[in-house]
């Protein structure tokens, strides 16, 4: 296909050792891929995988020349005691301000080390879900977030999808997955598959 | 005061005031505090092996500080946590402290080096600072966004598919050797001082990052001038001056 962003074909990736079952998928340009699964399946390392941090053991994952990925992790940035302002942070990335709920659009000019953790987390959140690129890749985005937190970043996943961006979401919300992704792979332990 | 005498010292110190506190923030940013003090003994053992071998204890300084910004890298792995920065003021201090001891020509620029000699600054020291001050200041505003960058998502270069050596090298380099001009030009605890201090009530107070450099800056400006002013009214060292004024400073606003 002619927009895939990435190509996996029997993809096994892990860190130290081969940590996931074999896995097959496209992630194509305004489509939003849903990674789900039990604990321990390996859901964050095959994202990692995809982001050039974890290894690939075999099978074949292929990128678009030139694709410029974005990348949310689980690890909380260390803003803790650095004066650095919200406003600061989407300007570091590339990401607009431009659609922040209105919870937080009023704090953009607050340090991060100031805001409410749930505050923080979908502020970093949305410094890399805005942020210029092809793909994005998010890991647990639903973490820390209320349910205005969530249902607004429902909608935010799909006006970036629907702007041409590719994205490939992790999550154990299964109905969360359900609901904004457009294509969704149930990971199975790598031992289960024969 | 205004004679060439002083005159020349308080500008030379006034570079270094512009340009230590905004590279402190950065140093702070990255949790790496401790490399002035690391750098500026490495630069004071460099000085007085130069001086000993019959070359410029600047250019000695300068070299041995460089060698050991670019050095450290190569032993991430072994020293982290900033253990590498702690080995490198051991060995830096213990260098010098051992040159001063044994050799009669280095126990006099030791000392200086130590206490900090502000005052002996010349025309040839402002040539080489001033323009540094320039540059590096420079530097800092280009490497500004990746260096916050890598400190807030350190997966950006890799996903960006950007190399990110060249920052990091770049930032050692620039704080190794500011730090080495700054030892000698006002001593190595003088330099730690307008490194450490503004920064820290920067981070404390300020609201953004850019408003913390500005704070910084102002910080160890107005705390270099009234030091030299004090300590030149009152006969006494300029770099403890220096200290105590920045620290009182400290303590009441942070």
């Amino acid at each position: 296909m002619s927009d895939a962003l990435i190509r996996a074909r029997a993809l096994v990736a892990g860190w130290e050792s081969p940590a996931t079952a074999p896995l097959d998928f496209v992630v194509e340009s305004g489509r939003i891929l849903g990674l789900t699964g039990a604990n321990g399946v390996g859901k964050t390392t095959v994202l990692s995988a995809l982001a050039g941090r974890a290894r690939v053991f075999s099978g074949v994952l292929e990128a678009r020349p030139g694709l410029r990925l974005a990348l949310q992790t689980q690890d909380v940035p260390p803003v803790g005691g650095v004066p650095l302002s919200g406003r600061e942070l989407l300007a570091l990335t590339g990401a607009t301000v431009d659609g922040l709920p209105p919870w937080l659009a009023g704090r953009i000019d607050d340090r991060l080390d100031r805001l409410s953790g749930g505050q923080r987390h979908y502020l970093t959140l949305w410094a890399v879900l805005q942020a210029p690129a092809d793909l994005v890749l998010l890991d647990e985005p639903t973490n820390n977030l209320d349910a205005a937190g969530v249902g607004h970043l429902a909608s935010a996943l799909r006006r970036r999808a629907e702007s041409g961006c590719g994205l490939v979401l992790v999550s154990h919300d299964h109905d969360f997955v359900d609901q904004v992704c457009d294509q969704v792979i149930v990971l199975q332990e790598a031992a289960d598959v024969v | 005061m205004w004679s060439e005498l002083f005159l020349l010292p308080f500008l030379t110190g006034l570079c270094l005031a512009l340009i230590l506190p905004a590279l402190g923030c950065f140093l702070r940013l990255r949790d790496e505090w401790l490399a002035a003090l690391a750098y500026a003994h490495v630069a004071a053992a460099g000085a007085l092996l130069a001086l000993v071998g019959g070359m410029m204890p600047a250019l000695g300084g300068m070299a041995a500080a460089a060698l050991a910004g670019a050095g450290k890298r190569l032993f991430t792995r072994r020293l982290a946590g900033g253990a590498a920065f702690a080995v490198l003021l051991l060995a830096g201090w213990a260098v010098a402290v051992l040159l001063a001891a044994n050799q009669p020509l280095a126990e006099s620029l030791g000392h200086a080096l130590f206490d900090g000699q502000l005052y002996f600054s010349g025309g040839a020291q402002l040539a080489l600072v001033a323009p540094w001050a320039v540059f590096s200041g420079v530097a800092l505003l280009v490497l500004s966004r990746h260096l916050l960058l890598a400190r807030v998502y350190p997966d950006y270069f890799r996903a960006r598919h950007l190399r990110a050596w060249p920052v990091m090298l770049g930032f050692d380099l620039i704080a190794a050797l500011t730090l080495a001009l700054a030892t000698m030009t006002m001593g190595i605890m003088g330099g730690f001082a307008l490194i450490f201090v503004p920064a820290w009530i920067a981070f404390r107070r300020a609201r953004s990052w850019r408003s913390g450099l500005l704070l910084a800056v102002m910080i160890g400006l107005a705390g270099y001038v009234a030091a030299f002013l004090l300590a030149l009214g009152l006969d006494q060292p300029f770099g403890p001056v220096l200290a105590l004024l920045l620290i009182a400073v400290g303590l009441i606003i942070a």
